[in-house]
């Protein structure tokens, strides 16, 4: 443990429970990954949906042959879980969808957030490169989960880094998003993950 | 399996949904003059709490729900509008006193999370 309490916030030794602070966990991936089955599988609360405006940025090359990214404001659902961390957190786990062939700005959400589990389903690969395109060009934390429904695992993991260009120092691991084992030790990764970038960062 | 995928869609629909379209609660207003991050925590206040009696419906419900704190997107879906109309009620609410939306992280808003708040994470998760 590091034991320097002076210079983050003024919570953490006075009056444990009586302001919680947030946190948030983005699970993104492709269509029908199972994000919110992963969300549900942990969450303390049976997943709720909200409808909130995105922004997205459309990489396309427009008729006079430059290119010029269209903004489009399109409104998405977006599905999230609770889970109460002891007296004084509050983290929050946002399913959001990241399978259209755009990057997602979706400011709000990525603002502050610990970072980002990006499910992967083997059958479909592509379908995961929007996200972590833009968690790789915000310098978010990410690892990526590969899909294992009943403990099987069609493909190697390492096989699926390559193919996705994932770079080394991203940690890769199955994921069976129904199980509560499974997603918890998926977070867990995660945040050691971005541990690791914020101690580097220093 | 998929009982997931599809309970989450199953929150708002029936007699709950409210008759008005959303953006009448606001006025029309579709921006609150302070923006509140989606994950603020919101929580009721005595003066709330005092006023619920003469509260007007989703006011009410938000006093209520806000009774232990949530997130200002889970307000939202909770009374089932748009994250915008439910970001311009909770700042208003927060205006009025009724309702106070706690501190977030002190420093720059998009600032990563810290070492010292990961490990508070890290140490939560654990132990679940």
């Amino acid at each position: 443990m590091v034991s320097n309490p002076s210079n983050t916030s003024q919570g953490a030794d006075a009056g444990v429970s009586s302001n919680p602070l947030p946190v948030k966990i983005i699970i993104s991936g492709g269509f029908a990954v199972g994000k919110t089955t992963f969300v549900g599988s942990i969450s303390e609360i049976a997943p709720l949906t909200t409808e909130a405006a995105m922004t997205s940025v459309s990489e396309g090359v427009d008729d006079a042959g430059s290119a010029a990214p269209t903004k489009t404001t399109t409104t998405v659902a977006m599905d999230f879980g609770r889970i109460t961390l002891g007296a004084d957190l509050i983290l929050y786990l946002f399913g959001t969808p990241g399978q259209e062939r755009f990057h997602f700005m979706w400011d709000d959400l990525v603002r502050g957030a610990i970072g980002s589990i990006v499910l992967v389903d083997t059958t479909r690969l592509a379908e995961c490169f929007p996200a972590i395109d833009y968690f790789e060009q915000l310098d978010v934390p990410f690892v990526v989960g590969v899909n294992c429904f009943h403990g099987e695992q069609h493909h190697d993991l390492e096989e699926v880094r390559e193919a996705l260009q994932v770079p080394a120092h991203v940690p890769m691991l199955t994921v069976d998003a129904r199980d509560r084992a499974s997603t918890k030790q998926a977070l867990l990764e995660l945040v050691q993950h971005a541990l690791l970038v914020a101690s580097q960062r220093g | 399996m998929s009982n997931n995928e599809a309970d989450g869609g199953g929150m708002g629909s029936g007699s709950r949904r409210f008759k008005v379209r959303p953006y009448a609660i606001t006025g029309g207003r579709t921006k609150s003059d302070s923006e509140l991050p989606m994950e603020t925590l919101l929580r009721t206040t005595d003066a709330g709490r005092k006023a619920l009696e003469r509260l007007a419906f989703e006011k009410k419900k938000i006093v209520s729900l806000c009774e232990s704190p949530i997130a200002v997107v889970e307000v939202a879906a909770r009374i089932d509008v748009h994250l915008g109309v439910a970001k311009v009620l909770v700042g208003d609410m927060a205006e009025e006193g009724l309702i106070e939306a706690l501190p977030n992280r002190v420093g720059e808003a998009d600032e990563r999370p810290d070492v010292k708040l990961l490990e508070r994470v890290l140490d939560g998760l654990q132990s679940l």
